[in-house]
């Protein structure tokens, strides 16, 4: 099972609603993954060349303030923090490597969810509906947001297995379906120096594209590279600064809709999540065809 | 006067989709002729599944797996497009979609007529036993996989492996076929052939011209272990 959400506000009005919106999708799809549930929000860049990162501890009393004054001295400038959960997203004029690099040395009980401009990435065990309530996701603007509900079938449930994991700056994935090579492939990456925290087999898909894509390819050419180097079965959603990519593998067993208004492009793993969007009922929906990838606002990087 | 009973309205958006299915199982018996309009499906699953009257049902709107599940008896047109599982192991009778069917429409059908009025993608009539499915677009792949009796009917093309591993089912494509799976050949189309094309394309209101269609069906090869022929397993 898993569910698979993502909506694209292609119209700016929208974008105050972003959360909102994508809540009732994440809910609607609790019954397809009802062990952890996973939001990512592109929003609010930072601007001239600073970056945001989102860390998780699992300590509900974790000093974030301490953590927020110790990392505005090393910046040397005011640092902006929300925290959400048990998460927190820091943005900052510092450029993202030097960002991973304080965090990685001085924070290595911090697991870093993302890092990029844009994106913002929340994620936790428990059933989705809950998880959009201790974030507040309903609160969170933005121009797109990919989410997903997991109900685990090849690693355990925590919520670092759960979904989205991010691949690369301002990038993540998605994942519904199993691999049935990610134990060779893993062992092949970490050669290439791609670090992973778990042995799950969304994340070595994840690595997978943040290799293809460090190595020069385009997204696409990543994902079309995927439907020849993963075994299994998949519908994959991977979103970008500028919008979100889908691929299903060619035997097609997972399901996915996409719909598209005027005012906003949407996936889900079924029409029903997408059905409370305003205009739904007027929206085209197809079904993605099988090996064949589709993007959106720009996903082509 | 007409003698028909006054259409139930029925809205999912207020109301619950097992009180809808138990106030449709109730028809069984005397519940011939009852017309149902559902409102506000919302891509919800195993609505209208396990009729066993004749009455006339329309959904408005999208529906989600399993739709019209076993269905006997009873005619049921969907005004929108319907997820995975639409009609499967259909008895008798028939459902319409009007928009696009999800994968493994009519799966496993023992009778009935399924007409797709959009395309169908990967599966469709998979293992069908005995249903009629007319789609008036096209077909994904792995269609008719391992389909045992009854007839496929597709205005538009078929994805690859067509009918893998058929049994004794029909299949008539008009458009292009990508490959056929295992087992499948093409095979002549004589008047009768024709003439059943245009019976099933008259039933599912239809308009296509019989004598455009190719047959296709099972080189019988098969059906029973051949070390002979262990290489084309």
């Amino acid at each position: 099972m898993c569910g698979i959400v993502g909506l694209y506000a292609k119209n700016p009005e929208l974008r105050p609603r972003l959360g909102e919106l994508v809540s009732p999708m994440l809910v609607e799809l609790g019954d397809r993954g009802p062990d952890s549930a996973g939001i990512a929000f592109y929003r609010r860049p930072v601007a001239g060349g600073g970056s945001k990162i989102t860390v998780h501890h699992v300590d509900p009393g974790y000093e974030w303030g301490s953590l927020r004054d110790a990392f505005a001295a090393r910046c040397g400038a005011d640092v902006e923090m929300e925290v959400r959960g048990s998460h927190a997203t820091l943005a900052s004029p510092l450029p993202p490597a030097d960002v991973e690099r304080w965090f990685g040395e001085r924070h290595p009980e911090l697991r870093v969810m993302s890092v990029g401009d844009t994106i913002e990435l929340y994620k936790e065990k428990g059933l989705p509906v809950d998880v959009v309530d201790r974030f507040g996701f309903r609160d969170i603007d933005g121009s797109h947001a990919l989410g997903h509900t997991r109900m685990a079938t090849e690693s355990a449930v925590t919520t670092e297995h759960s979904h989205p994991f991010s691949t690369g700056l301002d990038l993540c994935l998605v994942h519904n379906g199993s691999l049935s090579n990610h134990n060779r492939l893993r062992r092949n990456l970490r050669r290439e120096g791609i670090a992973f925290q778990t042995d799950n087999d969304t994340e070595v898909a994840a690595g997978y594209l943040t290799w293809r894509l460090r190595e020069g390819d385009s997204l696409d050419e990543a994902l079309e590279a995927a439907n020849d180097d993963l075994d299994g079965f998949y519908t994959f959603a991977v979103a970008t600064r500028d919008g979100f990519a889908v691929l299903r593998d060619p035997i097609a067993c997972k399901p996915a809709v996409l719909a598209e208004t005027e005012d906003w492009v949407a996936m889900g793993s079924e029409f029903r999540a997408i059905a409370p969007l305003p205009g739904a009922d007027r929206a085209e929906i197809w079904e993605p065809t099988p090996g064949r990838v589709y993007h959106w606002g720009g996903a082509t990087t | 006067m007409s003698n028909l009973p006054e259409p139930v309205d029925f809205d999912l958006a207020g109301g619950d989709r097992r009180s809808l299915n138990r106030s449709l199982h109730a028809l069984a018996g005397d519940g011939a002729g009852a017309r149902w309009n559902i409102r506000n499906p919302g891509g919800r699953h195993a609505l209208c599944v396990g009729m066993a009257a004749e009455a006339e049902l329309a959904i408005h709107g999208h529906v989600g797996y399993y739709c019209a599940g076993m269905n006997r008896s009873a005619n049921i047109v969907i005004h929108g497009n319907a997820g995975p599982g639409v009609a499967e192991n259909m008895m008798s009778g028939s459902v319409r979609v009007k928009g696009n069917a999800s994968q493994s429409a009519g799966a496993s059908g023992r009778g009935g007529l399924l007409v797709i009025e959009g395309n169908a993608s990967a599966r469709c009539g998979i293992s069908m036993k005995g249903i009629d499915i007319v789609v008036a677009g096209s077909v994904g792949h792995m269609s008719a996989f391992m389909a045992q009796a009854g007839h496929l009917v597709v205005c538009g093309e078929a994805g690859a492996d067509l009918g893998d591993s058929i049994y004794e089912a029909v299949l008539y494509v008009r458009g292009p076929v990508a490959s056929l799976g295992a087992d499948c050949v093409e095979k002549e189309m004589t008047d009768a052939h024709r003439e059943r094309v245009g019976g099933l394309l008259a039933a599912a209101g239809v308009e296509a011209d019989p004598g455009s269609f190719r047959r296709y069906g099972s080189a019988r090869r098969l059906y029973n272990f051949n070390v002979d022929r262990a290489d084309e397993y």
